[in-house]
């Protein structure tokens, strides 16, 4: 195959065109219309149940480790300029601000984006999507929708849980293991977190990231080809598409609330 | 709608975030100290506002009693104008003093404010006057040396008198 070959080209601007179109069309339909999916809560809460109870462990696990992390790097960082007390300040804002949402996105990708890429994919090569509109029922509104607000829905309660349990674990690691004053590692953190522009602000960017993993990984199941293959390929490509858009967004959204 | 079993696991789930989206709002944000009382704005003029932010501490013998709002230049006198948010609650007579203090050596810079003697109290849209410029480090460092090499200069004029 020659790419070079201004046929070729074309070719694969339009075919790319054609996938950015019914991209947006799905995305269109999902926000749109699919909202009335929430009527029928009975299905988003049974896709709640399956993206969020069960992504809660390796979220809470990893919030905890991170925390330590934070803890000890921050702790040996600061102690050189003698202000171990900021540590608090330190894990919070970062944690608060750019490592729970972004890290709880890059998991939910992996722990439930994936799941939902192959769920889909795999309904698509059963044709049992094909099925469903023979049946006069709109696939986009029945599985798609309910599973899209669930994941819009989850996401931030995730990624306040690793916030919170991350917080708990520097405080385990700074506190009870290094020593640093209990009183100066709540003080300091009151007084540098701000309710609306830290707290608030990462609330924003996990739901957009909820919004980013979700969407892609249902795209990508909807997309596959309906092979055992394109499906392997599609769950892939989840993982990888989710994670740059995450880490991407991160970077303009936090120049957006921050810079300011 | 039918209750299913999972209604309990996902009402366990939301309360589990909504307790973490709550405790990082109380304990790590303190959302009580923020009071949404009512406040009253005092503009003051400064010459030099240093490293003054809006959302910094306005303090009277060290307890907070308002926020600064905005920070403008005034391009009629060169001066910078800032404008405070004093809480209701507190009322401070009109010949009251501003300062911009530093916490600490290397600190956030708040304001502070030092009760006047008039019996008259400051009232929305008053404008402070009596101000005092926040210590310009460098200012202070030329200063110094200029002190210095002026005394240096003295004492080497005035050795020859002394053995």
């Amino acid at each position: 195959m020659s790419w070079w070959r201004p046929a070729d080209v074309g070719f694969a601007v339009r075919s790319k065109l054609g996938d950015i179109g019914s991209a947006a069309r799905l995305f269109v339909q999902l926000v749109g219309p699919g909202a009335k999916s929430l009527r029928r809560f009975g299905l988003v809460r049974d896709q709640i149940h399956f993206l969020g109870n069960y992504s809660l462990a390796i979220i809470a696990v990893s919030g905890l480790f991170v925390g330590f992390v934070l803890g000890l790097q921050g702790y040996y960082t600061l102690q050189r300029y003698g202000s171990s007390e900021a540590l608090g300040l330190l894990v919070a804002l970062s944690l608060v601000r750019e490592l729970g949402p972004v890290v709880a996105a890059l998991l939910f990708a992996g722990r439930a984006g994936t799941s939902l890429t192959a769920e889909i994919g795999l309904m698509k090569a059963g044709e049992q999507l094909s099925a469903m509109e023979m049946m006069a029922v709109d696939p986009v509104r029945r599985i798609l929708a309910p599973r899209f607000w669930a994941g819009v829905i989850t996401m931030p309660l995730l990624a306040a849980v690793f916030s919170a349990v991350g917080v708990i674990g520097g405080y385990v690691v700074g506190v009870v293991m290094l020593g640093v004053d209990t009183g100066a590692f709540w003080g300091q953190m009151q007084n540098g977190v701000d309710v609306w522009r830290d707290v608030g602000n990462g609330v924003v960017k996990s739901i957009v990231f909820g919004v980013t993993v979700t969407f892609v990984a249902l795209l990508q199941g909807f997309a596959a080809q309906p092979t055992p293959e394109g499906v392997s390929r599609a769950t892939t490509r989840t993982v990888v598409v989710a994670s740059l858009a995450v880490l991407g967004l991160d970077f303009l959204l936090t120049a957006m609330m921050f810079s300011i | 709608m039918q209750r299913s079993n999972n209604d309990i696991w996902v009402g366990l789930f939301v309360l589990i975030g909504a307790a973490a989206l709550l405790f990082l709002a109380l304990q790590s944000a303190n959302l009580l100290s923020l009071n949404f009382q009512k406040t009253y704005a005092v503009t003051a003029r400064f010459d030099n506002i240093g490293g003054l932010k809006p959302q910094t501490a306005v303090k009277s013998a060290g307890v907070v009693v308002g926020r600064v709002e905005s920070i403008t230049f005034d391009d009629k006198n060169f001066q910078a104008s800032v404008t405070l948010a004093l809480q209701n609650r507190y009322s401070f007579p009109k010949d009251s003093s501003l300062k911009i203090l530093t916490s600490g050596l290397l600190g956030e810079q708040y304001i502070g404010i030092e009760a006047g003697a008039e019996e008259k109290t400051l009232q929305a849209g008053d404008t402070i006057t009596a101000t005092q410029s926040a210590v310009v480090l460098e200012n202070l460092i030329s200063q110094f040396l200029y002190s210095k090499a002026a005394e240096g200069g003295s004492s080497t004029a005035g050795t020859p008198t002394k053995k």
